[in-house]
């Protein structure tokens, strides 16, 4: 019998998934009538305390809200009412800007540092001491200089997504084959256009890796700076339905952050496969 | 009394110890000449510092002292008119054949049209047979290929000079070969000035109109100019079959294997003769190794090296 390893893989993993949700519904199952009581008061205790069940949503109630969510993302019924799409439009959006801006600063200053050995040397120590700081300790100096928590949040985004765009390129600049460099000293071609027609192309893969860590990052950190600014984003949905107690919106959620995020990955994915050479 | 095209002068490169003061002399106070359509290659060994000469003159490395006027200017950086044909290919390997000679193209020609570009391009790709694998990438070229693309680039810039370091070194023999016998053919077409380094003797014999041997570094010299004894015309089939390649390749090898050294260790055998002695080897056998002798009348050297003295060499070895 000869099934490819993809199909059997697949296999595997709808068996796991099977598994788990049973597991998970068996988990959250309730234990049938538990005590007997009067009827006004088991309405007051609920169904938890009543049935034997579990406060953790099943399965089955989880997989109706996500349906429920999936036919209407983009309702808005006011300030704590949105739709889950809404919600993350507004995170993906945040990410974009502040990723966008990483890109725009990192990828000159990366540039900068790795084909000037002097900058090299001259930014390092600011770098090695910037690089580790969580991002979200930058968040009260954001607000406080910035008074804005929307641009706050994105300013966090910048400063987590900037780090790895700016070392991979730096590296991927400084490690450019002496010998293509050569060729284009040879060739008589100007620093711009060897910078663009030798150094980038040749650098691209590294830079991509760096777009690529830097945008999984970025998408880690916006739910947390979104709990704390408020007011839109999935983060701060995740963080309200927590003060609802709607343990099912959260599960939902945290389900379509990971679907999100795995989709921004497959896209510098993409990209990556774009300018990827063999050598 | 005229400058040669490509005139070393003088050149000499130290390199600074990486653990001290001292510096390491690779060459010093080097003096020759090459033709204009001449075919010159240099032999030693490693260390002696053949691959540094040949990036000065590409302009990409800088002498300690002395320089190189190369088709009437001083050599001072890179130029379009030396192109060099690196050991390792050095294509760029995300650009296909076609797009590795465009580039050296339209470095050539700024104001070229894309389509100007590429058909001289394919031309030159034409030149080298790789018409129908324009397209491939490097990774998917053989070695052979990706030489050829390397030498199709250098020539598509139409260079005044072409430098070859060890162009076919890392290739199997029979590659080699063939790429030989390419460069002959093209060679036959442009009378294209060669400069070229090469570990191979039977190569330089195949190649070369003359042979410039290097003592072992550090402080190299070129201890003598053999001049190729063997006829214009020749092909890898029939080179061993002339009566002067063995007298040339018995003395290039006996050069290799014992003098170069025995040069070297001596610090009285170089000459205070800053030009270097010109050798021609001949199966005749006692007047062989003199510039006078009547077979080498068809080879006319350098003037200035015309009237080098071999007595000198000849004891030495």
């Amino acid at each position: 019998m000869r099934i490819g390893l993809t199909l059997r893989a697949g296999l595997v993993s709808l068996l796991l998934f099977g598994l788990f949700v049973g597991a998970w519904h068996i988990g959250t199952a309730g234990t049938g009538p538990a005590v007997k009581m009067d009827p006004e008061y088991a309405k007051l205790m609920g169904a938890t305390a009543t049935q034997g069940k579990s406060a953790m949503p099943g399965p089955a109630e989880v997989g109706a809200r996500i349906w429920q969510h999936l036919k209407d993302p983009f309702y808005d019924r006011g300030t704590n009412d949105k739709g889950l799409g809404i919600q993350l439009a507004y995170s993906i959006a945040r990410v974009l800007a502040g990723y966008l801006i990483a890109v725009a600063v990192a990828i000159p200053i990366g540039f900068l540092i790795g084909m000037s050995p002097l900058m090299s040397r001259a930014l390092d120590p600011f770098i090695q001491i910037l690089k580790p700081i969580s991002p979200l300790a930058w968040m009260p100096l954001a607000l406080y200089t910035i008074r804005d928590s929307g641009i706050s949040a994105i300013f966090v985004i910048f400063i987590c997504s900037v780090w790895p765009m700016l070392i991979n390129t730096a590296f991927g600049v400084a490690s450019v084959r002496r010998e293509w460099l050569n060729v284009a000293k040879t060739l008589e071609m100007s620093p711009g256009r060897t910078a663009w027609r030798v150094i980038l192309p040749a650098a691209a893969p590294t830079i991509l890796t760096g777009m690529r860590i830097s945008i999984g990052i970025a998408w880690l950190v916006i739910v947390a700076a979104e709990m704390l600014v408020g007011g839109t984003g999935i983060g701060y949905f995740v963080w309200n339905e927590w003060n609802n107690l709607s343990i099912t919106n959260v599960i939902t959620a945290i389900l379509f952050i990971g679907v999100v995020g795995m989709a921004l990955d497959q896209l510098m994915a993409r990209l990556q496969h774009m300018v990827a050479y063999a050598d | 009394m005229s400058k040669a095209f490509i005139s070393v002068e003088g050149l000499t490169r130290r390199f600074p110890e990486p653990s001290g003061k001292a510096e390491l002399t690779v060459f010093e106070d080097l003096w020759f000449g090459v033709e204009e359509g001449e075919f010159a290659c240099v032999i030693g060994h490693s260390g002696c510092g053949k691959s540094t000469i040949l990036n000065i003159l590409a302009g990409l490395d800088a002498p300690t002292a002395g320089h190189i006027i190369a088709a009437g200017k001083h050599v001072q950086g890179p130029s379009l008119d030396r192109a060099v044909i690196f050991q390792g290919h050095a294509l760029m390997p995300w650009l296909s054949a076609l797009g590795n000679v465009e580039l050296a193209v339209s470095s050539r020609h700024p104001g070229w049209s894309r389509a100007q570009i590429r058909a001289h391009a394919m031309k030159y790709l034409a030149l080298v047979h790789l018409d129908g694998s324009e397209l491939k990438k490097p990774a998917q070229l053989s070695g052979g290929m990706r030489q050829r693309v390397g030498i199709a680039r250098a020539l598509a810039i139409e260079p005044r000079m072409l430098l070859m370091d060890e162009p076919f070194s890392a290739l199997d023999a029979l590659t080699r070969g063939s790429l030989q016998d390419e460069v002959i053919a093209i060679r036959n077409a442009t009378r294209q000035t060669v400069f070229m380094i090469t570990h191979d003797v039977d190569e330089a014999l195949l190649l070369a109109d003359k042979i410039l041997l290097m003592t072992n570094g550090p402080k190299a010299w070129v201890a003598e100019i053999v001049a190729n004894t063997l006829p214009k015309e020749r092909t890898r089939a029939e080179l061993h079959k002339q009566p002067n390649y063995y007298p040339l390749r018995n003395h290039l090898i006996d050069f290799l294997v014992t003098r170069s050294r025995a040069l070297a260790l001596d610090p009285e055998a170089r000459p205070s003769n800053r030009n270097p002695p010109v050798i021609r080897p001949t199966a005749a056998p006692p007047h062989a190794a003199t510039s006078h002798h009547p077979q080498s009348a068809g080879q006319a050297p350098a003037p200035h090296l015309a009237s080098a003295r071999i007595a000198a060499t000849q004891a030495a070895g």
